[in-house]
């Protein structure tokens, strides 16, 4: 803990998740992700721990579901065609109502597709995914540091709420080396306690059965209607974001993972040019920052949205704004923007802004507005340096000489 | 007076949904009266499969989950490589295990992961209602098939124990069925050397039990036996597939 690290997402993500007490993974290979696989089939071991390499998605997220059963930290991870066929397994937990834990490295698609960066998973990732009535918590890391501590907070979040928590990544995030501090103690699993529904070991007392069926006549609506309930309170308690110079904002970038990487730079740009422009960044994209964004929208005259799909996830956006402003959409599918293009979208944007409407926003919001109180001046924080060659044990030296697997052909 | 015979503790005292003349209650109990012996029911999870034996979660009285369609394997994978300790069982169909789950039950016995499956052949699906499955015979029947399985359409039956007895990982292949008595009596031998060769950490092994489905025959159960013994038999033998005594299955 407090030590700075060189690594790549994918490897920071399988580290995050051993120390956060992961002792199971089961995947199959799949470009933008493998490093994943590859670094837990050593690092688990080590660990006290078990890799086994599937022969598909199928099975890995089976083995994952009995594994998870049993009341273990497990994970596996994948990216696009991979969680695809992942989904039956994790409507299956969901509706065992299973706390598991995976990844989505994103690429292009559909099908196939290609390797490159993409958001194009969005909508099957926050509306269910599989098959029936369920959510899955879904963060959106934008770094290396996010991709490693980011595991330990799904675990977290999915065992409060027994239900599969996940991480939406894209090959960047995944490919990309930058520094890492893991922010936390190490979990020791024996440590955890294991819960009253695990499998496994049933001396002295009664069987237990985990099952997502219930045939029973309105059984199952009335799981359903309860699983309803957690999901409201998971809206109501768990959101999590972050917001950049949106104070005195008149346009603000609404972007995530990667993206809001690219938006933020369009939004130092367009500062610097004196264009009152902030960033809204969903960390959970569900639950989904809706009543931040909708009150966001009470003094806002103009979102713009960057991301790498379509517009997808500008849809969530629009449901959340509802009307009250202006929402336009910069979108990139499975093709990744640079900061000067969105920047230039920004300052078109922004020039077609009414003056009239902001002082109506303005004059509606203002008695809500507290006078500022000078801050006092914060002590600067000395930057940790950033440790190159710290080993967490011999095989993280090779780790960081390893070639960048972003070249093209070859491993798909 | 003594009770000479009584419900195995590892089945839970309730009434069963199957059909009269169905093996799959024949088979649970074989089942729980081996756990019984080996004294390893606290220790079992068994894996209930998608097909007419799904609420078998609820007869066996130890730890049990309902996985999906054909990924018992999978799933008994990864219970028992995250707790050792434990028995793991998978109760599968042959839509089930032959047909969706080919690829789970092939690798699994690749890996020879130590874990015991008891596989029913019944020749067709029975909980969807008759439809072909992958070891219908040919000429038999089958509401996908309504003038009878023909190779030029359909392909050929296949052969689990045949199938996988190529796999060195399969360390113990028996097909056994429970049209009689004798066969009956058979069956419950090869589930105990199953089990008993998980205990013992041996690897891999599979009891193919063919079996009755007079429902989705159109059979009454006598005939349903007969069908077994005189159709079924001449194309799935019994015997023992392949019985290695070495160690060194998945732990
Ligand atoms: C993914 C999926 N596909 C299809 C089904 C429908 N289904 C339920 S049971 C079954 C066949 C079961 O046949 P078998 O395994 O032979 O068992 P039996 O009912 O004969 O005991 C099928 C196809 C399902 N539940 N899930
Ligand atoms: S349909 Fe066939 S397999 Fe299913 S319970 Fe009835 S007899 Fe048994």
């Amino acid at each position: 803990m407090g030590e700075k690290i060189l690594m790549k997402g994918n490897e920071a993500l399988a580290e995050g998740a051993v120390l956060a007490g992961c002792r199971f993974f089961s995947g199959y290979p799949i470009t933008p992700q493998n490093e994943v696989p590859e670094y837990m089939s050593w690092r688990l071991p080590e660990a006290g721990g078990t890799f086994v390499q599937a022969e598909s998605e199928v099975s890995a997220i089976n083995m994952i579901y009995g594994a998870a059963a049993t009341g273990i930290r497990t994970m596996t991870s994948s990216s696009s065609p991979g969680i695809s066929l992942k989904q039956e397994g994790i409507s299956y937990c969901a509706g065992a109502d299973l706390p598991i834990f995976f990844a989505n490295v994103v690429r292009g698609g559909p099908g196939l597709g290609n390797i490159a960066a993409s958001q194009g998973d969005y909508y099957q990732s926050v509306k269910g995914g599989g098959h029936g009535d369920y959510h899955t918590i879904v963060l959106a890391p934008n770094s290396v540091d996010e991709m490693g501590n980011f595991p330990k907070k799904c675990y977290e979040l999915a065992e409060k709420y027994r239900m599969p928590a996940m991480i939406l990544a894209d090959g960047i995030l995944g490919q990309m080396m930058e520094p890492v501090e893991f922010k936390f103690t190490p979990v020791d699993p024996s440590t955890l306690k294991k819960p009253d529904w695990s499998l496994g070991n049933a001396a002295g007392r009664k069987k237990r059965i985990v099952r997502s069926y219930d045939l029973r006549e309105g059984e199952l609506e009335k799981m359903n209607w309860a699983r309803a309930k957690k999901f409201q309170e998971i809206e109501d308690r768990e959101v999590q974001f972050e917001e950049k110079n949106i104070q005195d904002a008149r346009l603000v970038l609404v972007a995530y993972g990667t993206s809001s990487r690219i938006a933020a730079a369009a939004m130092k740009m367009a500062r610097d040019k004196g264009l009152k422009v902030g960033l809204f960044r969903p960390i959970t994209l569900w639950p989904f920052p809706k009543k931040q964004l909708a009150k966001l929208a009470q003094r806002v005259e103009n979102f713009l949205v960057v991301e790498m799909s379509q517009g997808q996830f500008v849809d969530d956006v629009r449901l959340a704004v509802n009307g009250t402003a202006q929402v336009d959409l910069y979108a990139r599918p499975a093709g990744i923007p640079s900061g000067e293009e969105v920047f230039a979208v920004v300052e078109k944007l922004y020039r077609s802004i009414k003056p009239t409407l902001t002082a109506k926003k303005a004059e509606k919001t203002k008695p809500a507005q507290k006078a500022k109180t000078p801050k006092k001046a914060r002590p600067t924080k000395k930057p940790k340096p950033v440790k190159k060659a710290k080993a967490i044990n011999k095989k993280t030296v090779k780790i960081k000489t390893a070639k960048k697997s972003t070249k093209k052909g070859g491993r798909r | 007076m003594e009770l000479v015979n009584k419900k195995p503790s590892s089945l839970v005292d309730i009434k069963m949904h199957y059909c009269p003349g169905c093996g799959h209650g024949i088979v649970h109990r074989l089942i729980a009266e081996v756990m019984d012996e080996l004294g390893i029911r606290e220790r079992t999870v068994g894996v209930a499969p998608v097909g007419c034996a799904v609420f078998s979660d609820d007869y066996f009285n130890c730890d049990m989950i309902q996985g999906p369609h054909g990924r018992g394997p999978a799933i008994a994978t990864g219970i028992k490589r995250s707790q050792p300790g434990c028995i793991v069982f998978s109760y599968q169909g042959d839509g089930d295990l032959a047909s969706i789950g080919m690829a789970e039950t092939v690798h699994s016995a690749a890996r020879s992961e130590n874990i015991t499956i008891i596989f029913i052949n019944n020749a067709i699906y029975g909980m969807t209602g008759g439809q072909m499955a992958p070891t219908t015979l040919v000429g038999q029947t089958a509401t996908t098939c309504p003038k009878g399985r023909d190779p030029k359409v359909n392909g050929y039956p296949i052969k689990v124990c045949e199938l996988l007895s190529q796999l060195e990982g399969a360390r113990y292949l028996e097909r056994t069925a429970v049209s009689s008595a004798q066969g009956v009596i058979k069956t419950k031998k090869a589930i105990k050397k199953a089990f008993q060769n998980q205990v013992e950490g041996k690897g891999f092994s599979l009891v193919e039990i063919l079996s009755m489905c007079p429902t989705n025959w159109g059979m009454t159960s006598l005939q349903g036996a007969k069908f077994v013994d005189e159709k079924m038999m001449p194309l799935y033998p019994l015997g023992v597939f392949r019985s290695t005594e070495q160690e060194g299955g998945q732990k």
